[in-house]
C-alpha cells in the first residue's frame, strides 16, 4: 500500500456510527426511483471552472482511441471551451492592463487596484467555498491577519514590505489551521456560524491590542512601489498569479477531492480522501490568499484599522463568490470587480446608491441564480 | 488459498437496536462471498463497520491480520477496500470521468507544488489518471457520455460507473452493495459477467444481494443473515436448501 493509514483519535466512546449518512436500510425500489429521478434532473451545473483537459499532453494514437470510443453525437461547439476559458482570461489581464492608458486619475487608479485586491479574495474564499462547499463567514479574518502582520512588522522592524510577505505566509497557514482544525470537524451549518465568530473575534482583538495601534491601527506602512501606476501594475500581475493558482490548484489531485468533499463527503471518504485533511487544506490556501492580498491592501492605504475588516467584507467577499458562480474561476473574478466597481459607479446617486446595490444584486441572483459565469463540469474531450 | 477478511463475532447496535448480533465469515483472495437476508436484517450495517463508517459495539475485523476496527473510512480504503453504495453515491455534479478520478486519488503522484507549476510531473500524472478513468469505464462496459455530468446518465448507467470508480481504487477486496437492484434483466446479465471479470482481476468480492438467481450464479459462498443473527454460512446449493434459510425468507408461510 502507497500510503500510512492513520487511526482516528479515541475519545469518542458514543460514537458507534461515524456517518448517519452511509446507506441506511432502504428499499430497492425506492432506491431505484430516487436514482432515475436524479439522472433526470435538468438544470445546470455548478462545478469545475476552468476545464483544461487533462490529456492534453497524450499523442494522436490516443485521440482516434477516444474518438472511436466516444462515438458520434457529440456537439462540436463544447470543444472550444478550453479555449474560451484561456481566451477569457487572457482578455481579462489585457483590460486590466490598458485600464490606465483610459484613465489614470489617482481617483481611478485607487479603485480600480481595490478591485484587483478584491479579486483575489475572492479567488481565496472560492477555494473554501466554491470548491471545497465549506461555509466560511468570517473570511476576512484572514485579510487582517495579512494586512496587520505585515503592517507590524514593517512599521516596529522598519522592513520593507516584501521582506514580510514569508511572515505573513507562515503566520495564515497557523491562523487556517487554529481557526480550520477545530471547526472542520463540525458539520457545515455549525462551521458557518463559529467561523462568522473567529471573524468577529480577530477584527476585536486587533482592535484591542497595543501592537496593533488599538482603534486607530496602524500608520505610515511602507508602499511596495514608487508610484500609484506601478503599484497597480504590481497588484494585477501579483492578483493574476493568484488567480492562475487557484485554477490550477483546482484542477488538480487536491482540487479534485475538493470538489469531491463538497460532492459527497461519505463516497469521497469511501475513496480514500481524508475528508479532514482535504478541508483543512482547503481552508489554509484560503487564508494564504486572504493573507497576501491583505499585504497588498495594507501597501495600497499604508494604513489600516480594525473599521477594514468588518463582518461586511466577508459579506461582500461570499457574496463576488455567490454572484460570479460558485467553483468558476471566471465567475468569481467578474463576481469580484462587479461588487468593488459597482458601488463607485453609483456613487452620484449619493445616499440611494447601496439601496440600488441592493436591488441589482437581488435581481441578478433573481434572473441568473447559478451566477454570472456559472462553473461547469462538462469536459473537453 | 489465502484468507483477505476476516470478520469474527461482530456486533454493532443502535440504542437498544441490535443491528448485527455475532456476525463471522471470511473471505479469501479473489474469491466471491454473497450477503443475504431479508430488509433490514443488517446487511448494509455490516458493510458499513468494515469500511470503517460505523464503528462496531465488539467483534474482529482483519484485513490480511491487520485490524480494520477504528480505521477512518479512508484508511480503509488506503488498505485496498473500495465499495459501492446501495443507494448511489456519484458525485452528481462532476464529470463521470472525474467520478472515476477519484478511485484515482491515492495512487496519484503529484504535490501542490505539481499543480501550480505545471510539472512534466503532474502532467504525466494528470494524463495517466485520466487513462485509468477511461479504462475502467470501458471494463464496465458504460455507453453513456463521459465527459458529462454523472447525474444526467441513466440510472443503470450510473450504476456502472460506480462500479468502475471503486475499480480505479485498484482494491484487493469490493463490497458491491445490492448492485442489481433497479436493473432490467439485460443490464443484470451484463453484471453477471462483469462480477466474474472483476473476480478474473483477482478481486475479491463481497456482495449483498437480493436477486437470488445473482447470487446462487456468482458466489463460492453464501452467508445468511436475519435480524441481525447469522443464520447460515456455506455453498450456495446448501444454503438454498437449509430450512433455516427457507423459514427466515418465507416466514411463517411454510407452516401455513
Ligand atoms: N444509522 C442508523 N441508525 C439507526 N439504525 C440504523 C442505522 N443504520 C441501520 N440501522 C438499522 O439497523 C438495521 C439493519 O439495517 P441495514 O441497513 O443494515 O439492513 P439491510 O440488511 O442492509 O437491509 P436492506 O436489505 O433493506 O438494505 C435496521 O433495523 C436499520 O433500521
Ligand atoms: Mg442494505
Amino acid at each position: 500500500m502507497t500510503r500510512v493509514p492513520d487511526t482516528t483519535p479515541e475519545g469518542a466512546p458514543e460514537d458507534t456510527v461515524r456517518s448517519t449518512a452511509a446507506d441506511t436500510a432502504e428499499s430497492t425500489g425506492g432506491s431505484a426511483t430516487a436514482g432515475a429521478a436524479r439522472a433526470a434532473a435538468p438544470d445546470e451545473a455548478t462545478g469545475e471552472a476552468v476545464n483544461e483537459t487533462t490529456n492534453e499532453a497524450a499523442g494522436p494514437a490516443r485521440k482516434t482511441a477516444e474518438v472511436r470510443r466516444r462515438g458520434a453525437g457529440r456537439p462540436p461547439t463544447r470543444a472550444s471551451r478550453l479555449l474560451q476559458n484561456r481566451w477569457a482570461g487572457l482578455a481579462g489581464l489585457l483590460v486590466a492592463l490598458l485600464a490606465p492608458f483610459v484613465n489614470a486619475t489617482p481617483y481611478a487608479l485607487s479603485v480600480m487596484t481595490s478591485a484587483a485586491i478584491f479579486v483575489m479574495l475572492a479567488a481565496g474564499l472560492n477555494i473554501v467555498v466554491g470548491y471545497c462547499g465549506l461555509l466560511d463567514l468570517g473570511y476576512v479574518a484572514f485579510f487582517a491577519v495579512g494586512a496587520y502582520t505585515s503592517g507590524v512588522l514593517a512599521t516596529r522592524l522598519d522592513l520593507p514590505l516584501v521582506a514580510t510577505v514569508p511572515a505573513v505566509i507562515v503566520v495564515t497557514v497557523v491562523a487556517g489551521i487554529v481557526i480550520g482544525a477545530p471547526t472542520l470537524r463540525l458539520r457545515s451549518d455549525y462551521l458557518a456560524i463559529v467561523t462568522l465568530g473567529f471573524g468577529e473575534i480577530i477584527r476585536i482583538t486587533a482592535n484591542n491590542l497595543d501592537v496593533t495601534g488599538g482603534p486607530s491601527g496602524i500608520y505610515g506602512i511602507p508602499g511596495l512601489a514608487g508610484s500609484p501606476v506601478a503599484f497597480y501594475y504590481l497588484t494585477v500581475v501579483v492578483v493574476a498569479l493568484a488567480v492562475l493558482g487557484a485554477a490550477r490548484l483546482g484542477r488538480s489531485r487536491i482540487g479534485r477531492a475538493w470538489r469531491f468533499v463538497r460532492e459527497d463527503e461519505d463516497a469521497a471518504e469511501a475513496m480514500g480522501v481524508h475528508t479532514y485533511r482535504v478541508k483543512l487544506a482547503a481552508y489554509i490556501a484560503g487564508a494564504v490568499w486572504g493573507g497576501l492580498a491583505g499585504v497588498l491592501f495594507a501597501a495600497h492605504l499604508s494604513a489600516i484599522s480594525p473599521g477594514s475588516f468588518t463582518f461586511l467584507q466577508s459579506a461582500l467577499v461570499l457574496m463576488a463568490v455567490v454572484l460570479g458562480g460558485m467553483g468558476s474561476i471566471p465567475g468569481v473574478v467578474i463576481g469580484a470587480i462587479v461588487i468593488s466597481i459597482l458601488p463607485e459607479i453609483l456613487r452620484d446617486l449619493a445616499d440611494y446608491r447601496f439601496f440600488l446595490f441592493g436591488v441589482l444584486l437581488i435581481a441578478v441572483m433573481l434572473l441568473r441564480p447559478q451566477g454570472l459565469w456559472p462553473a461547469r463540469s462538462k469536459e473537453v474531450p | 488459498m489465502t484468507t483477505l477478511l476476516s470478520v469474527s463475532d461482530l456486533r454493532l447496535s443502535f440504542g437498544g437496536l441490535l443491528a448485527i448480533d455475532g456476525l463471522t465469515f471470511s473471505v479469501n483472495e479473489a474469491e466471491v462471498v454473497s450477503v443475504i437476508g431479508p430488509n433490514g436484517a443488517g446487511k448494509t450495517s455490516a458493510f458499513n463497520c468494515v469500511t470503517g463508517f460505523y464503528r462496531p459495539t465488539a467483534g474482529q475485523i482483519m484485513l490480511r491480520g491487520r485490524s480494520l476496527r477504528g480505521l477512518r473510512p479512508s484508511a480503509v480504503a488506503a488498505l485496498g477496500v473500495a465499495r459501492t453504495f446501495q443507494n448511489l453515491r456519484l458525485f452528481g455534479e462532476l464529470s463521470v470521468l472525474d467520478n472515476v478520478r477519484a478511485g484515482a486519488h491515492l495512487w496519484l503522484r503529484q504535490n501542490v507544488l505539481d499543480a501550480l507549476l505545471h510539472t512534466p510531473r503532474y502532467r504525466r500524472s494528470e494524463r495517466e489518471c485520466t487513462e485509468q478513468a477511461h479504462h475502467w469505464l470501458d471494463f464496465v462496459g458504460l455507453r453513456g457520455d463521459r465527459y458529462g455530468e454523472a447525474r444526467h446518465l441513466p440510472y443503470g448507467e450510473q450504476r456502472r460507473v460506480e462500479i468502475a470508480r471503486a475499480l480505479a481504487r485498484r482494491p484487493d477486496l469490493l463490497l458491491l452493495d445490492e448492485p442489481a437492484a433497479g436493473l432490467n434483466h439485460g443490464e443484470k446479465t451484463e453484471l453477471l459477467d462483469l462480477i466474474r471479470r472483476i473476480q478474473a482481476l483477482g478481486v475479491a468480492i463481497v456482495l449483498i444481494e437480493h436477486d437470488m438467481g445473482l447470487v446462487m450464479e456468482v458466489s463460492e459462498r453464501v452467508v445468511v443473515l436475519n435480524f441481525g443473527k447469522e443464520i447460515a454460512d456455506g455453498r450456495p446449493e446448501d444454503v438454498r436448501r437449509d430450512p433455516a434459510v427457507i423459514e427466515a425468507y418465507l416466514g411463517s408461510d411454510t407452516h401455513a
